[in-house]
């Protein structure tokens, strides 16, 4: 288990540099931030004390250099907006991005299993027809949109809960159930078709055969089975909760890092987005390791000895 | 006589799916008598396992129905039984054997959780006397370290220990009837014989009955007392051992025979029975074995045969019949 460990380890460290290093370069190639940030008057001094100052006058390899050596260091340096610290800025909005994610993933999860589950059991039944259509739409609607829509009818029309912003509980509902609504599908075909496999295994016939009622054998000997895969697809779900949730971050105007990447980005603020960037693919890595432990755990056969 | 334990009469079973309707069993009848090993053999597709299902109630539920017929155990009627009822008998009062002990156990549970299922279920015990009952059983199918055992999963294990497990598990609640489908069909030759010898061990104690499904003549002659042959669904013959291999009387039952290859000499080719067995939905008027039978004659192909019966030993061909001039 500790070779694992260790080699996921060092996984994770080549991942979060190559992801570092490849958007250094694209963020380059996207633009000088100069012109962004002067007026569009300034002189050609002005421009070049800017670019001076900024260090972007230097050679790429350089900047790439010290980059990266200050990385090492946590040290993303400044705002170039706010000239706040970047790496700060970008762990003062992580709260609020795992607050709205945890809320999400844990809607989607509570709906999706025993949804998943009945559809599974009941199969071809109009109970299951239902609940997989239910499951193409919701994968089918795009984000931006289910979240203008939730805002239409529950801030514009029915006028009961607030359009964006943060705050309060209420405030997180909107963007939560958008956020919700996708995965909650996606979970729940996956665990209807993981369980529909299973419950054809022979194992359950053999536990039936032992006089186990359909409970505990379905909850018990069958669905311990289908989380092996539903392991998998959360771990890539969270990721994507608390790294890409950024449409749903502006669409309710909800202060995550999300939101903060993108406006950093349309600002070019390097060095917010590379601090950004930074988080995100640590939070991936660090997902993806955790996933592989409960996946060990749930799944004697792969369990390192 | 001892008592049966299993009567089945005239069962029928039934598939739909949707409007396609076909019956794998049609008027199945015999006994397992207390303390009997029977035999159920044939080939592929011929109904042993469908059967066996029906026993113990696990026919997929949505697409299978019984028709008509009657499954006596220990004198209760299992064919209207509630799911509920079932349970109680399940594991406890019949259970089973399956053929696959590479998928039969749940890879994600261990040895000793799994075979915690049925005195659960079936005995109020509490956990230290639950896991005493489990060690002693494994101790008595020959698991070598039960208690190292009881901890590991299903991969640790090989074929055989997994198959000793599985019988393990079918002795626990000490069930009147036994059903063994092909328990030794996936396994090693030479662990077949292990497991032969094990179940035959299990079976001679007095009163545990075992229904072996088999495709195999040869382990129905070291096993069994009596010998169920049947084919497409029916039963065709149906006699006590040894008087079934000394006069084997359906033609289906003598191919059978021929088709075991002999230990000590070397035939030049094996002997097979020509075709196959029909589909259910392939089965027309007349002998169902008609069209395979090397001895068919044309009221075969007409009229489908009685049961004929001399001092127990049933076949179910016309050559039986005394019009034909043969032995009745």
């Amino acid at each position: 288990m500790l070779d694992f460990i260790v080699k996921r380890f060092f996984q994770g460290i080549l991942v979060v540099f190559l992801v570092l290093t490849a958007v250094f370069f694209l963020m380059r190639l996207s633009g000088d931030p100069t012109t962004l940030f002067l007026p569009q008057d300034a002189s050609r001094e002005q421009i070049e004390a800017f670019q001076h100052q900024m260090g972007l006058d230097r050679p790429l390899y350089v900047q790439y250099g010290e980059f990266m050596g200050n990385a090492v260091q946590g040290d993303f340096g400044e705002s170039l907006r706010t000239q706040q610290d970047a790496l700060q800025s970008v762990l003062d909005r992580l709260p609020a991005t795992f607050q709205l994610a945890a809320a999400a993933l844990i809607l989607a999860l509570v709906i999706a299993i025993p949804l998943g589950v009945l559809s599974a059991y009941y199969r071809n039944s109009i109970f299951d027809r239902v609940a997989v259509g239910l499951t193409v739409i919701g994968q089918a609607i795009p984000t931006f949109w289910m979240g203008l829509l939730l805002i239409f009818l529950f801030a514009a029309q029915l006028k009961i809960l607030p359009s964006g912003g943060a705050g309060t509980p209420i405030h997180m509902i909107l963007p939560m159930l958008t956020l919700a609504f996708y995965s909650t599908a996606r979970f729940t075909r996956f665990t209807r078709s993981a369980m529909l496999d299973v419950l054809q295994q022979d194992f359950i016939r053999t536990a039936k055969a032992s006089g186990t009622p359909t409970f505990p054998l379905i909850m018990k000997y069958a669905l311990k089975n289908s989380l092996i895969p539903i392991i998998t697809l959360v771990a890539l779900d969270l990721g994507e909760l608390l790294g890409g949730a950024v449409i749903t971050e502006i669409v309710f105007s909800w202060p995550g890092v999300g939101r903060l990447i993108e406006q950093a980005l349309m600002t070019r603020d390097f060095p917010v987005v590379l601090a950004g960037v930074f988080i995100i693919a640590l939070i991936y890595t660090v997902i993806n390791f955790l996933a592989d432990v409960i996946y060990a755990y749930v799944n004697p056969q792969i369990r390192v000895k | 006589m001892a008592e049966s334990i299993l009567e089945i009469k005239d069962l029928k079973i039934q598939f739909q799916n949707g409007k396609h309707i076909v019956q794998p069993i049609r008027e199945v009848s015999f006994q397992i008598k207390a303390g009997q090993t029977v035999g159920i053999v044939g080939e592929s597709g011929s109904g042993k396992s469908v059967t066996s299902l029906a026993v113990m109630g696990l026919l997929p539920d949505r697409i299978s129905s019984i028709p008509s017929g009657e499954i006596l155990f220990d004198g209760k009627e299992l064919t209207k039984l509630k799911e509920k009822e079932w349970r109680k008998i399940r594991g406890n009062e019949i259970s089973m054997i399956f053929q696959e002990p590479m998928t039969s156990l749940n890879p994600v549970f261990t040895i000793g959780q799994q075979l915690s299922e049925p005195l659960k279920r079936h005995r109020q015990l509490s956990n230290k006397e639950q896991k005493a009952a489990i060690i002693k059983v494994l101790k008595q199918v020959g698991i070598p370290r039960p208690e190292q055992i009881i901890h590991e999963y299903p991969h640790q294990l090989s074929g055989g220990m997994r198959q000793r497990v599985m019988i393990s598990m079918a002795l626990l609640c000490e069930p009147k009837l036994m059903i063994a489908d092909e328990p030794t069909t996936a396994l090693d030759v030479t662990i077949q014989a292990q497991i032969l010898s094990l179940l035959k061990k299990i079976t001679s104690k007095k009163d545990r009955s075992l229904m072996l499904i088999t495709h195999d003549l040869g382990v129905v002659a070291e096993m069994c007392d009596w010998v169920v042959v049947m084919y497409a669904g029916e039963i065709v013959e149906s006699a006590e051992v040894n008087e079934l291999f000394d006069r084997p009387l359906h033609p289906y039952t003598r191919g059978l025979i021929q088709s075991l290859p002999s230990n000590n000499e070397r035939k030049s080719k094996l002997y097979a029975i020509q075709g196959q067995v029909p589909k259910p939905e392939q089965v027309k008027q007349g002998c169902i074995f008609a069209n395979r039978c090397p001895l068919a004659m044309e009221k075969c192909f007409q009229e489908s045969p009685p049961a004929f019966q001399e001092d127990g030993h049933l076949s179910k061909c016309w050559l039986q019949s005394s019009d034909e001039g043969v032995v009745r």
